[in-house]
Protein backbone atom coordinates (compact mmCIF):
# COMPACT_ATOMS: atom_id res chain seq x y z
CA UNK A 1 0.00 0.00 0.00
CA UNK A 2 1.50 3.06 -1.06
CA UNK A 3 0.14 5.34 2.01
CA UNK A 4 0.48 9.16 2.94
CA UNK A 5 1.33 11.00 0.00
CA UNK A 6 2.60 14.84 0.50
CA UNK A 7 -0.82 15.99 1.10
CA UNK A 8 -1.41 14.47 3.90
CA UNK A 9 1.61 15.39 6.05
CA UNK A 10 0.48 17.44 8.82
CA UNK A 11 2.66 19.95 11.04
CA UNK A 12 1.62 18.70 14.66
CA UNK A 13 3.45 21.73 16.18
CA UNK A 14 1.38 24.11 14.42
CA UNK A 15 -1.50 23.48 16.37
CA UNK A 16 0.07 24.38 19.67
CA UNK A 17 -0.13 27.91 20.89
CA UNK A 18 3.00 30.48 20.25
CA UNK A 19 3.71 33.50 22.06
CA UNK A 20 4.84 35.84 19.82
CA UNK A 21 7.48 38.28 21.26
CA UNK A 22 7.49 41.56 21.61
CA UNK A 23 7.98 44.18 24.76
CA UNK A 24 8.31 42.14 28.02
CA UNK A 25 5.20 44.16 29.49
CA UNK A 26 2.95 43.58 26.98
CA UNK A 27 3.56 40.41 25.17
CA UNK A 28 1.75 39.67 21.88
CA UNK A 29 0.65 36.21 22.39
CA UNK A 30 -1.38 33.64 19.57
CA UNK A 31 -3.61 32.17 22.42
CA UNK A 32 -3.88 28.45 21.18
CA UNK A 33 -4.41 25.47 23.49
CA UNK A 34 -1.56 24.37 25.42
CA UNK A 35 -2.81 20.60 26.37
CA UNK A 36 -1.40 20.89 29.74
CA UNK A 37 1.28 22.50 32.10
CA UNK A 38 4.05 20.02 31.01
CA UNK A 39 3.28 21.13 27.36
CA UNK A 40 3.31 24.49 27.79
CA UNK A 41 6.75 23.93 30.07
CA UNK A 42 8.08 21.73 27.03
CA UNK A 43 7.14 24.78 24.63
CA UNK A 44 8.82 27.34 27.04
CA UNK A 45 11.97 25.50 27.14
CA UNK A 46 12.16 25.03 23.48
CA UNK A 47 11.29 28.34 23.36
CA UNK A 48 14.15 29.26 25.61
CA UNK A 49 16.48 27.13 23.09
CA UNK A 50 17.31 25.38 27.02
CA UNK A 51 18.23 21.69 27.74
CA UNK A 52 15.78 19.94 28.81
CA UNK A 53 18.45 18.09 31.13
CA UNK A 54 19.69 21.61 32.10
CA UNK A 55 16.66 23.82 32.67
CA UNK A 56 17.21 27.12 33.89
CA UNK A 57 14.75 26.52 36.27
CA UNK A 58 14.74 30.39 37.58
CA UNK A 59 14.06 31.99 33.87
CA UNK A 60 11.92 28.72 32.48
CA UNK A 61 9.48 29.53 36.05
CA UNK A 62 9.58 33.44 35.24
CA UNK A 63 8.37 32.87 31.88
CA UNK A 64 5.83 30.08 32.91
CA UNK A 65 4.27 32.55 35.64
CA UNK A 66 3.99 35.28 33.16
CA UNK A 67 2.24 33.05 30.85
CA UNK A 68 -0.18 32.45 33.65
CA UNK A 69 -0.55 36.03 34.59
CA UNK A 70 -1.22 36.66 30.92
CA UNK A 71 -4.06 33.99 30.66
CA UNK A 72 -5.56 35.54 33.71
CA UNK A 73 -5.42 38.97 32.66
CA UNK A 74 -7.34 37.41 29.92
CA UNK A 75 -9.87 36.34 31.34
CA UNK A 76 -8.92 33.07 30.43
CA UNK A 77 -10.34 30.42 33.17
CA UNK A 78 -6.90 28.42 34.56
CA UNK A 79 -6.57 24.71 34.75
CA UNK A 80 -5.65 24.09 38.41
CA UNK A 81 -3.78 21.72 37.05
CA UNK A 82 -1.38 24.96 35.98
CA UNK A 83 -1.32 26.02 39.08
CA UNK A 84 0.02 23.26 41.01
CA UNK A 85 3.13 22.87 37.80
CA UNK A 86 3.98 27.09 39.18
CA UNK A 87 4.31 25.14 42.56
CA UNK A 88 6.14 23.00 41.71
CA UNK A 89 8.48 25.26 39.65
CA UNK A 90 8.53 28.28 42.01
CA UNK A 91 9.61 24.56 44.61
CA UNK A 92 12.16 23.33 42.94
CA UNK A 93 13.47 26.75 42.25
CA UNK A 94 13.78 27.72 45.56
CA UNK A 95 15.12 24.15 46.53
CA UNK A 96 18.58 25.24 44.26
CA UNK A 97 18.94 28.45 46.00
CA UNK A 98 19.82 26.70 49.28
CA UNK A 99 23.21 25.96 50.06
CA UNK A 100 24.42 22.76 49.72
CA UNK A 101 24.74 21.01 52.89
CA UNK A 102 28.37 21.62 54.44
CA UNK A 103 28.29 18.12 56.40
CA UNK A 104 26.68 15.99 53.61
CA UNK A 105 30.03 13.87 52.00
CA UNK A 106 31.18 14.71 48.84
CA UNK A 107 30.78 11.35 47.36
CA UNK A 108 27.50 11.45 48.18
CA UNK A 109 24.83 11.47 44.89
CA UNK A 110 22.69 14.79 45.64
CA UNK A 111 19.82 14.54 43.70
CA UNK A 112 19.02 17.37 41.66
CA UNK A 113 15.78 18.94 42.19
CA UNK A 114 15.00 19.07 38.93
CA UNK A 115 14.98 15.33 38.21
CA UNK A 116 11.54 14.01 38.55
CA UNK A 117 10.44 16.91 36.25
CA UNK A 118 12.67 16.23 33.71
CA UNK A 119 11.85 12.26 33.97
CA UNK A 120 7.68 13.31 33.82
CA UNK A 121 8.72 15.91 31.02
CA UNK A 122 10.39 13.28 28.82
CA UNK A 123 7.77 11.05 29.89
CA UNK A 124 5.11 13.06 28.96
CA UNK A 125 7.39 14.14 25.38
CA UNK A 126 6.73 10.63 24.46
CA UNK A 127 3.01 10.72 24.54
CA UNK A 128 2.94 13.79 22.69
CA UNK A 129 4.61 12.46 20.09
CA UNK A 130 2.41 9.63 20.09
CA UNK A 131 -0.51 12.06 20.09
CA UNK A 132 1.02 13.15 16.57
CA UNK A 133 1.38 9.87 15.21
CA UNK A 134 -2.29 9.14 16.07
CA UNK A 135 -3.35 12.30 14.15
CA UNK A 136 -1.40 11.74 11.14
CA UNK A 137 -2.77 8.01 11.04
CA UNK A 138 -6.08 9.40 11.14
CA UNK A 139 -5.73 11.87 8.19
CA UNK A 140 -4.79 9.31 6.43
CA UNK A 141 -7.17 6.98 7.00
CA UNK A 142 -10.14 9.82 6.33
CA UNK A 143 -8.55 9.01 2.81
CA UNK A 144 -9.86 5.85 3.03
CA UNK A 145 -13.10 5.01 2.11
CA UNK A 146 -15.58 1.60 2.50
CA UNK A 147 -18.54 1.40 0.35
CA UNK A 148 -21.68 3.03 1.49
CA UNK A 149 -24.14 1.23 3.87
CA UNK A 150 -26.51 -0.58 2.37
CA UNK A 151 -29.91 -1.39 3.35
CA UNK A 152 -28.81 -5.37 4.27
CA UNK A 153 -26.56 -3.53 6.86
CA UNK A 154 -29.32 -1.97 8.70
CA UNK A 155 -31.87 -4.57 8.45
CA UNK A 156 -29.05 -7.63 9.41
CA UNK A 157 -30.45 -10.84 8.46
CA UNK A 158 -28.66 -11.84 11.73
CA UNK A 159 -31.35 -10.45 14.11
CA UNK A 160 -31.84 -12.06 17.78
CA UNK A 161 -35.12 -12.96 17.75
CA UNK A 162 -37.13 -11.96 20.98
CA UNK A 163 -39.96 -13.63 22.85
CA UNK A 164 -42.58 -11.97 20.79
CA UNK A 165 -41.27 -13.80 17.15
CA UNK A 166 -41.16 -17.02 18.62
CA UNK A 167 -45.16 -16.51 20.00
CA UNK A 168 -45.68 -15.27 16.34
CA UNK A 169 -44.21 -18.31 15.14
CA UNK A 170 -45.93 -20.32 17.39
CA UNK A 171 -49.37 -18.66 16.92
CA UNK A 172 -49.16 -19.55 13.15
CA UNK A 173 -48.12 -22.83 13.46
CA UNK A 174 -51.19 -23.26 16.00
CA UNK A 175 -53.76 -21.40 13.26
CA UNK A 176 -52.64 -23.50 10.35
CA UNK A 177 -53.48 -26.54 12.65
CA UNK A 178 -56.95 -26.00 13.26
CA UNK A 179 -57.60 -25.66 9.97
CA UNK A 180 -56.08 -28.88 8.86
CA UNK A 181 -56.57 -31.83 11.72
CA UNK A 182 -58.92 -34.09 9.73
CA UNK A 183 -58.57 -37.32 11.97
CA UNK A 184 -57.76 -38.02 15.41
CA UNK A 185 -55.98 -40.70 15.77
CA UNK A 186 -54.88 -41.86 19.68
CA UNK A 187 -51.49 -41.55 20.19
CA UNK A 188 -49.27 -41.35 23.37
CA UNK A 189 -48.50 -38.29 24.09
CA UNK A 190 -44.46 -37.33 24.54
CA UNK A 191 -43.44 -35.67 27.15
CA UNK A 192 -41.05 -32.61 27.64
CA UNK A 193 -37.69 -34.62 28.17
CA UNK A 194 -38.41 -36.30 25.37
CA UNK A 195 -39.21 -33.96 23.08
CA UNK A 196 -35.93 -32.05 24.43
CA UNK A 197 -33.86 -35.43 23.80
CA UNK A 198 -35.49 -35.22 20.84
CA UNK A 199 -34.77 -31.34 19.79
CA UNK A 200 -31.76 -31.50 20.97
CA UNK A 201 -30.35 -34.36 19.42
CA UNK A 202 -31.02 -32.85 16.12
CA UNK A 203 -29.62 -29.21 16.92
CA UNK A 204 -26.21 -31.04 17.52
CA UNK A 205 -26.44 -33.49 14.62
CA UNK A 206 -27.04 -31.14 12.13
CA UNK A 207 -26.03 -27.91 13.56
CA UNK A 208 -29.34 -26.13 13.28
CA UNK A 209 -32.99 -26.30 13.36
CA UNK A 210 -35.76 -24.74 11.50
CA UNK A 211 -38.24 -24.03 14.08
CA UNK A 212 -41.08 -24.40 11.70
CA UNK A 213 -40.33 -27.28 10.11
CA UNK A 214 -40.14 -29.30 13.77
CA UNK A 215 -43.31 -27.37 14.94
CA UNK A 216 -45.09 -28.83 11.74
CA UNK A 217 -43.87 -32.27 12.34
CA UNK A 218 -46.27 -32.03 15.93
CA UNK A 219 -49.35 -34.14 15.83
CA UNK A 220 -51.55 -31.91 18.44
CA UNK A 221 -51.60 -28.77 19.77
CA UNK A 222 -50.28 -30.60 23.00
CA UNK A 223 -47.63 -31.65 21.65
CA UNK A 224 -46.77 -28.13 19.71
CA UNK A 225 -46.97 -26.80 23.21
CA UNK A 226 -44.60 -29.67 24.49
CA UNK A 227 -42.48 -28.84 21.35
CA UNK A 228 -42.59 -25.04 22.03
CA UNK A 229 -41.60 -25.21 26.07
CA UNK A 230 -38.64 -27.86 24.91
CA UNK A 231 -37.51 -24.91 22.96
CA UNK A 232 -37.39 -22.49 25.50
CA UNK A 233 -36.09 -25.05 27.94
CA UNK A 234 -33.27 -25.89 24.91
CA UNK A 235 -32.04 -22.19 24.58
CA UNK A 236 -32.27 -20.97 28.01
CA UNK A 237 -30.14 -24.47 28.98
CA UNK A 238 -28.01 -25.48 26.24
CA UNK A 239 -25.66 -23.41 24.16
CA UNK A 240 -28.11 -22.68 21.23
CA UNK A 241 -28.95 -19.30 20.13
CA UNK A 242 -31.90 -18.40 17.87
CA UNK A 243 -31.74 -16.61 15.36
CA UNK A 244 -34.12 -14.87 12.43
CA UNK A 245 -33.56 -13.85 9.17
CA UNK A 246 -36.77 -11.62 8.23
CA UNK A 247 -38.71 -10.19 10.63
CA UNK A 248 -42.10 -12.57 11.44
CA UNK A 249 -40.41 -15.28 9.77
CA UNK A 250 -38.54 -18.61 10.70
CA UNK A 251 -36.78 -18.71 13.66
CA UNK A 252 -33.70 -20.96 13.55
CA UNK A 253 -32.17 -22.52 16.56
CA UNK A 254 -28.32 -22.35 16.25
CA UNK A 255 -25.69 -24.72 17.63
CA UNK A 256 -23.28 -21.98 19.00
CA UNK B 1 -36.65 -34.86 6.38
CA UNK B 2 -35.10 -32.59 4.01
CA UNK B 3 -33.10 -30.05 6.69
CA UNK B 4 -30.25 -33.01 6.04
CA UNK B 5 -30.15 -31.94 2.66
CA UNK B 6 -30.05 -28.29 3.46
CA UNK B 7 -27.55 -28.74 6.08
CA UNK B 8 -25.39 -31.86 4.59
CA UNK B 9 -25.74 -31.25 1.17
CA UNK B 10 -22.50 -32.17 -0.39
CA UNK B 11 -21.36 -29.22 -2.38
CA UNK B 12 -19.24 -29.26 -5.65
CA UNK B 13 -16.34 -28.52 -5.05
CA UNK B 14 -14.78 -24.87 -6.32
CA UNK B 15 -11.89 -23.77 -8.20
CA UNK B 16 -9.26 -21.47 -6.41
CA UNK B 17 -10.54 -18.74 -9.28
CA UNK B 18 -14.37 -19.25 -8.04
CA UNK B 19 -12.77 -18.86 -4.16
CA UNK B 20 -11.06 -15.70 -5.40
CA UNK B 21 -14.42 -14.55 -6.78
CA UNK B 22 -16.28 -15.56 -3.57
CA UNK B 23 -14.42 -14.36 -1.07
CA UNK B 24 -14.55 -10.71 -3.30
CA UNK B 25 -18.01 -11.02 -2.94
CA UNK B 26 -18.04 -11.79 0.91
CA UNK B 27 -15.79 -8.82 1.78
CA UNK B 28 -17.35 -6.44 -0.29
CA UNK B 29 -21.00 -7.01 1.02
CA UNK B 30 -19.81 -6.76 4.92
CA UNK B 31 -20.32 -4.09 6.66
CA UNK B 32 -17.80 -4.19 8.65
CA UNK B 33 -14.66 -6.16 8.53
CA UNK B 34 -14.85 -9.65 8.07
CA UNK B 35 -12.08 -11.84 9.31
CA UNK B 36 -10.23 -14.65 8.09
CA UNK B 37 -12.70 -17.47 9.92
CA UNK B 38 -15.50 -16.07 9.49
CA UNK B 39 -14.91 -16.52 5.71
CA UNK B 40 -13.75 -19.94 6.10
CA UNK B 41 -16.87 -21.02 8.18
CA UNK B 42 -19.52 -19.29 5.82
CA UNK B 43 -17.70 -21.03 2.94
CA UNK B 44 -16.58 -24.35 4.57
CA UNK B 45 -12.88 -23.96 3.62
CA UNK B 46 -9.98 -24.29 5.23
CA UNK B 47 -8.42 -21.37 6.71
CA UNK B 48 -5.34 -21.45 4.33
CA UNK B 49 -7.52 -21.58 1.14
CA UNK B 50 -8.77 -18.53 2.20
CA UNK B 51 -5.74 -16.63 3.00
CA UNK B 52 -4.56 -17.69 -0.52
CA UNK B 53 -7.41 -16.50 -1.97
CA UNK B 54 -6.99 -12.98 -0.31
CA UNK B 55 -3.65 -12.77 -1.07
CA UNK B 56 -4.72 -13.67 -4.64
CA UNK B 57 -7.24 -10.80 -4.74
CA UNK B 58 -4.71 -8.31 -3.14
CA UNK B 59 -2.60 -9.19 -6.08
CA UNK B 60 -4.91 -8.73 -8.41
CA UNK B 61 -6.21 -5.73 -7.80
CA UNK B 62 -2.60 -4.35 -7.53
CA UNK B 63 -1.79 -5.52 -10.84
CA UNK B 64 -4.54 -3.72 -12.76
CA UNK B 65 -4.05 -0.62 -10.90
CA UNK B 66 -7.89 -1.12 -9.04
CA UNK B 67 -9.08 1.62 -7.49
CA UNK B 68 -10.21 -0.63 -4.36
CA UNK B 69 -7.54 -2.32 -1.84
CA UNK B 70 -8.26 -5.29 0.13
CA UNK B 71 -7.01 -3.87 3.16
CA UNK B 72 -6.18 -5.88 6.72
CA UNK B 73 -7.92 -4.08 9.30
CA UNK B 74 -8.74 -4.83 13.04
CA UNK B 75 -8.19 -8.48 12.50
CA UNK B 76 -9.91 -8.43 9.33
CA UNK B 77 -10.70 -7.93 5.54
CA UNK B 78 -12.06 -4.66 4.24
CA UNK B 79 -12.40 -3.38 0.54
CA UNK B 80 -11.75 0.17 0.74
CA UNK B 81 -10.74 3.07 -1.85
CA UNK B 82 -7.44 3.92 -2.97
CA UNK B 83 -5.64 7.07 -0.76
CA UNK B 84 -5.22 8.88 -3.82
CA UNK B 85 -8.81 9.41 -4.45
CA UNK B 86 -9.81 10.88 -2.25
CA UNK B 87 -10.49 14.15 -3.03
CA UNK B 88 -12.56 12.78 -6.18
CA UNK B 89 -14.46 10.38 -3.81
CA UNK B 90 -14.60 12.97 -1.26
CA UNK B 91 -16.41 15.47 -3.63
CA UNK B 92 -18.61 12.86 -5.04
CA UNK B 93 -19.88 11.66 -1.63
CA UNK B 94 -20.20 15.56 -0.47
CA UNK B 95 -18.55 14.79 2.86
CA UNK B 96 -15.74 16.92 4.39
CA UNK B 97 -13.40 15.15 6.67
CA UNK B 98 -14.98 14.29 10.10
CA UNK B 99 -14.00 16.56 12.98
CA UNK B 100 -10.91 16.25 14.26
CA UNK B 101 -9.87 15.49 17.60
CA UNK B 102 -8.67 17.87 20.06
CA UNK B 103 -4.89 17.91 21.60
CA UNK B 104 -5.73 16.96 24.67
CA UNK B 105 -7.99 14.44 23.59
CA UNK B 106 -4.81 12.73 20.74
CA UNK B 107 -3.15 12.69 24.08
CA UNK B 108 -5.37 11.57 26.32
CA UNK B 109 -6.09 8.26 23.51
CA UNK B 110 -2.46 8.36 22.78
CA UNK B 111 -1.52 7.57 26.67
CA UNK B 112 -4.28 4.79 27.03
CA UNK B 113 -3.64 3.11 23.54
CA UNK B 114 -0.32 2.75 25.13
CA UNK B 115 -0.90 2.18 28.80
CA UNK B 116 -4.04 -0.10 28.88
CA UNK B 117 -5.80 -0.78 30.81
CA UNK B 118 -4.89 2.80 32.35
CA UNK B 119 -7.23 4.09 35.13
CA UNK B 120 -8.10 7.92 35.26
CA UNK B 121 -5.24 8.81 37.42
CA UNK B 122 -2.54 7.12 35.95
CA UNK B 123 -3.33 9.12 33.02
CA UNK B 124 -3.30 12.31 34.93
CA UNK B 125 0.23 11.50 36.21
CA UNK B 126 1.19 11.07 32.65
CA UNK B 127 -0.21 14.01 31.13
CA UNK B 128 0.12 15.88 34.31
CA UNK B 129 -4.03 17.41 33.84
CA UNK B 130 -7.40 16.56 34.43
CA UNK B 131 -8.36 14.65 31.80
CA UNK B 132 -12.29 13.90 31.94
CA UNK B 133 -13.88 15.95 29.37
CA UNK B 134 -11.41 14.19 26.91
CA UNK B 135 -12.32 10.45 28.35
CA UNK B 136 -16.07 11.65 27.75
CA UNK B 137 -15.03 12.68 24.20
CA UNK B 138 -13.46 9.74 23.12
CA UNK B 139 -16.14 7.21 24.89
CA UNK B 140 -18.34 9.39 23.16
CA UNK B 141 -16.71 8.45 19.78
CA UNK B 142 -16.30 4.75 21.03
CA UNK B 143 -12.91 5.36 21.00
CA UNK B 144 -12.18 4.00 24.08
CA UNK B 145 -14.24 1.90 26.42
CA UNK B 146 -14.03 0.62 29.99
CA UNK B 147 -12.27 -2.02 30.80
CA UNK B 148 -13.22 -3.26 34.36
CA UNK B 149 -11.89 -1.93 37.81
CA UNK B 150 -8.37 -1.79 39.02
CA UNK B 151 -8.35 -3.74 42.42
CA UNK B 152 -6.68 -1.08 44.22
CA UNK B 153 -7.74 1.93 46.98
CA UNK B 154 -10.91 3.61 45.16
CA UNK B 155 -11.37 0.99 42.47
CA UNK B 156 -10.46 3.03 39.66
CA UNK B 157 -12.04 2.41 36.22
CA UNK B 158 -9.56 1.33 33.63
CA UNK B 159 -9.60 2.38 30.26
CA UNK B 160 -8.33 0.35 26.84
CA UNK B 161 -9.30 1.44 23.15
CA UNK B 162 -11.60 -0.15 21.32
CA UNK B 163 -12.20 -1.99 17.67
CA UNK B 164 -13.53 1.35 16.03
CA UNK B 165 -10.10 3.10 17.14
CA UNK B 166 -8.10 0.19 15.24
CA UNK B 167 -10.13 1.10 12.52
CA UNK B 168 -10.51 4.85 12.59
CA UNK B 169 -6.75 4.40 12.72
CA UNK B 170 -6.11 2.26 10.70
CA UNK B 171 -4.91 -0.41 12.37
CA UNK B 172 -5.18 -4.54 12.13
CA UNK B 173 -4.48 -4.99 15.67
CA UNK B 174 -2.17 -3.05 19.01
CA UNK B 175 0.94 -4.69 18.39
CA UNK B 176 0.73 -1.84 14.91
CA UNK B 177 1.63 0.84 16.94
CA UNK B 178 5.03 1.85 16.92
CA UNK B 179 6.49 1.37 19.86
CA UNK B 180 6.51 3.75 22.49
CA UNK B 181 10.10 3.62 23.06
CA UNK B 182 10.98 4.54 19.45
CA UNK B 183 9.31 8.28 20.63
CA UNK B 184 12.46 8.73 22.83
CA UNK B 185 14.61 9.22 19.96
CA UNK B 186 12.82 12.30 18.97
CA UNK B 187 12.74 13.98 22.39
CA UNK B 188 15.79 16.40 22.05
Amino acid sequence: MNEQPEQFTFDFRESTAQIVGGASEDLKIKIGDFAGPLDLLLFLIRQEQANIFDIPIARITEKYLEYIRLMKRLDISIAADFLVMAATLIEIKSKMLLPRDPFAGEEEEIEDPRQELVDRLLEYEKFKTAAGMLYERSTVEQAIFTRGPIESDDNNAEIDASVFDLLTVFQKIVARHVDEIKLEIEREEISLADMMRTLKKRIFEFGEVSMLKFFEEMHSKREIVTAFTAVLEIVRTESVKLLQATTFGDVILKKI
Amino acid sequence: MDEEEIVSAPREARSPGQLVALVEALIFVASEPVTTKVLADVLEEERESIEAAIEQLQSDYLSRDSGLQVREIAGGWQLATRTDFHEEVRSFLKTRPSAKLSLASLETLAVIAYKQPVTVPEILEIRGVQSASAIKTLLDKRLIVAKGRKETVGRPMQYGTSKDFLIQFGLNDLSELPSIEDFEDLVQ
